[in-house]
């Protein structure tokens, strides 16, 4: 996506819960939803799999449920997102509508992309996720805030610490998390270290 | 103090710490495909930019081409305009494009060490989380998304944190039929799929030491299924003798100083380690993931587990059968197949295909049974040639195809149909994985695939050696 780096303090919105541990990006957006030049369309094909059976009928999932359309954070367990690399799945879960996912925890490449695309993870204590799930489960019309800055998910009256990498929040609060910019603003200290990198000049791919 | 070679290779490549505490990384070597590469491109183009380092950029097609035929254009068209945008990119940005044409085509992480690209002490990324694969010389490899791809190109660096590094040791010989799969499948077992979060794996020990560099690829190419990004192996004698004299090692006059300096990148004796796990490998069968992620693995004398008798992940386990329609309880002999799959980035080398070949020589695939062998490279698929693999393979009734990812995650038209179940040598048993919603994976080793076949169920290959 080409959008602007914005800051990202807190994100407000109706939630969405899927459970179960180890959700891996395989389920989240099959293979062949993966042929494609661009991530335009690809925002319907979140969950495909888990949403219709073979033959197109529409399965138990809360992404079909009506009363969740239009809810912007997801609830999740632990692992989710393990498995492929492909950004194909946070993208679809991106323009499917979600803004901000807390769960248990994340896979270490699928927390990345969310980070690169501008949707924080969040992690919160077992106990404290069920809650959230709870809730967004039996009041789905209702806001849940999640705070960045505070690092604290409110809903229904109750509140709960959330948590997420330093260096990822420090990405949103500053509105930094676009990153080419920032990268390509080390020019000269790049520079340097090409030059001090022994292999960058030996056999038939050196750079110089 | 000692450094561990993850320290080296991440200080070396240190371009500068960022404002947010991660580090701006520069990419020694970075490989693209079809699939995650093309919408990068388009970004950089968006943004006016070009690639920073096409001399590092290396390019190849794996995910969606046929293995029955290369013709163009391909008879799926979402492929073939995949394909049509990679090469123009390549074009377009100056890239080395190891295309079909070139004899050199493959799965990207069997082309990289085949070429000599993949080195001790790089970094090398990739958008394919089995870029961990290439953790096998030393080098500190891992996948990464799109926007990232995007940002490598751009600038040839990528924000990161660095990880803490446990150490999982190997020790024992293994027993014959006993293979770098079970192993990893093992450690992957013990310690889960998501025990490696946060962790980068050093594989060490004698066991380690005495394998071949196909073997430690095998290894740290499943990292990422037990939540590492990242697995290495320390170089060594093995790692130097493997590059000498490939098409990107260093040149002869150079080759000496290369050498000492790789050697050096090994992590230092007294090394400290975040954390470490130790595994007897001697005692070791061989193994099977028979469920919806490689942590639900079984012994092949093993029964399939009770989730009541379950003392973590019972909720997992009772997922899995859900899923899968198998007996909880029952020997996971007894387990029929319908397909037979031998190659992947994990299993697609010369040593697998030569060990499956040793167990379907002079025997039959089972009545019923569907069984390919795709190669993880065109140089793969030559050597095996030359040594009369693939008249071993079609005489047990298996077809020899053409190299690619294949049925791994089956983008292109090798697919499971309904409800099939798969011995595979892939790496990834997750629900769909193997293009049908419904079908099931068992991963195992390429000879335990060979052995599934002639069988027609799960069978214990060491009777067949």
């Amino acid at each position: 996506m080409s959008e602007n780096s914005s800051i990202i303090k807190s994100v407000a919105g109706r939630g969405i819960a899927v459970r179960g541990d180890d959700i891996d990006t395989d389920r989240i957006m099959p293979a062949r939803y993966l042929r494609c030049v661009t991530f335009a369309d690809i925002g319907q094909y979140t969950f495909q799999d888990e949403r219709f059976d073979p033959q197109g009928n529409p399965k138990t999932h809360p992404f079909n449920a009506p009363e969740h359309r239009g809810a912007s954070l997801l609830v999740v367990n632990k692992n989710f997102g393990c498995g492929s690399s492909r950004e194909h799945a946070p993208q679809g879960i991106k323009r499917w509508g979600i803004h901000l996912i807390v769960g248990e925890s994340f896979a270490e490449i699928f927390a990345g992309n969310c980070t690169a695309i501008g949707m924080p993870v969040l992690t919160a204590a077992p106990g404290d996720v069920a809650a959230l799930m709870e809730f967004v489960e039996t009041r789905p019309s209702e806001t849940v805030t999640v705070d960045l800055q505070a690092k604290r998910a409110t809903f229904g009256g109750r509140a709960i610490p959330v948590d997420m990498r330093e260096a990822f929040r420090a990405l949103f609060l500053s509105g930094s998390w676009d990153s080419t910019a920032t990268l390509l603003s080390a020019r000269e200290q790049i520079q340097k270290t090409v030059e001090r990198v022994p292999y960058l000049h030996w056999g038939a791919a050196r750079v110089s | 103090m000692g450094k561990t070679l993850l320290d080296k290779v991440w200080d070396l490549h240190t371009v500068r710490e960022m404002p947010n505490g991660q580090t701006q990384l520069f990419i020694g070597l970075h490989l693209i495909h079809e699939v995650t590469s093309p919408q990068a491109f388009q970004m950089i183009r968006e943004k006016g930019l070009r690639v920073a380092c096409p001399q590092r950029t290396f390019a190849t097609v794996d995910h969606i081409v046929p293995t029955d035929s290369p013709a163009r254009p391909y008879a799926d068209s979402l492929a073939e305009e995949m394909m049509v945008a990679l090469e123009k990119n390549c074009r377009d940005f100056g890239v080395k494009f190891f295309n079909f044409a070139s004899g050199e085509q493959g799965i990207v992480h069997v082309v990289g060490p085949e070429q000599g690209l993949t080195q001790p002490g790089l970094t090398v990324a990739c958008g394919d989380s089995h870029t961990s694969s290439h953790g096998a010389f030393g080098a500190i490899a891992f996948g990464v998304g799109t926007t990232q791809i995007r940002d490598i190109l751009a600038t040839q660096t990528l924000a990161l944190t660095r990880p803490k590094v446990r150490r999982v040791r190997v020790s024992g010989a293994l027993r014959p039929g006993v293979y770098a799969k079970d192993v990893i499948l093992a450690v992957i077992r013990r310690l889960g799929v998501n025990g490696g979060i946060g962790y980068a794996y050093e594989f060490a020990g004698e066991t380690i030491d005495r394998m071949s560099m196909e073997e430690r690829l095998t290894i740290c190419n499943m990292a990422i299924e037990g939540g590492a990004r990242v697995g290495y192996v320390n170089p060594d004698r093995t790692t130097v003798e493997f590059l000498r004299g490939r098409p990107y090692a260093p040149r002869p006059e150079e080759f000496n100083a290369a050498e000492s300096w790789w050697l050096s990148m090994a992590s230092d004796r007294d090394a400290v380690f975040a954390d470490a796990f130790d595994l007897d490998a001697g005692a070791l069968e061989p193994q099977i993931a028979w469920g919806i992620n490689p942590g639900q693995t079984v012994g092949v004398s093993e029964i399939l587990p009770r989730p009541e008798q379950a003392k973590a992940d019972q909720a997992g386990l009772e997922e899995a059968y859900k899923f899968t329609s198998f007996q909880p309880g029952a020997p996971v002999q007894q387990v029929k197949i319908d397909v037979a799959f031998i190659g992947s980035c994990t299993n697609g080398r010369m040593s697998d295909l030569r060990e499956a070949a040793r167990v379907a020589k002079g025997r039959h695939v089972a009545k019923g049974v569907r069984a390919i062998v795709v190669p993880g490279s065109q140089k793969v698929q030559r050597e095996a040639e030359a040594e009369g693999l693939p008249d071993v393979f079609r005489a047990a009734g298996f077809e020899w195809r053409n190299a690619g990812c294949s049925m791994c995650l089956a983008m292109n038209p090798d697919k499971l149909k309904g409800r099939e179940i798969c011995a595979s040598s892939s790496n990834r048993n997750f629900i769909g994985r193997q293009g049908s919603p419904t079908g099931r994976t068992l991963l195992m080793s390429p000879a335990m695939v060979a052995a599934a076949a002639v069988h027609g169920r799960v069978a214990d290959v060491r009777e067949m050696l």
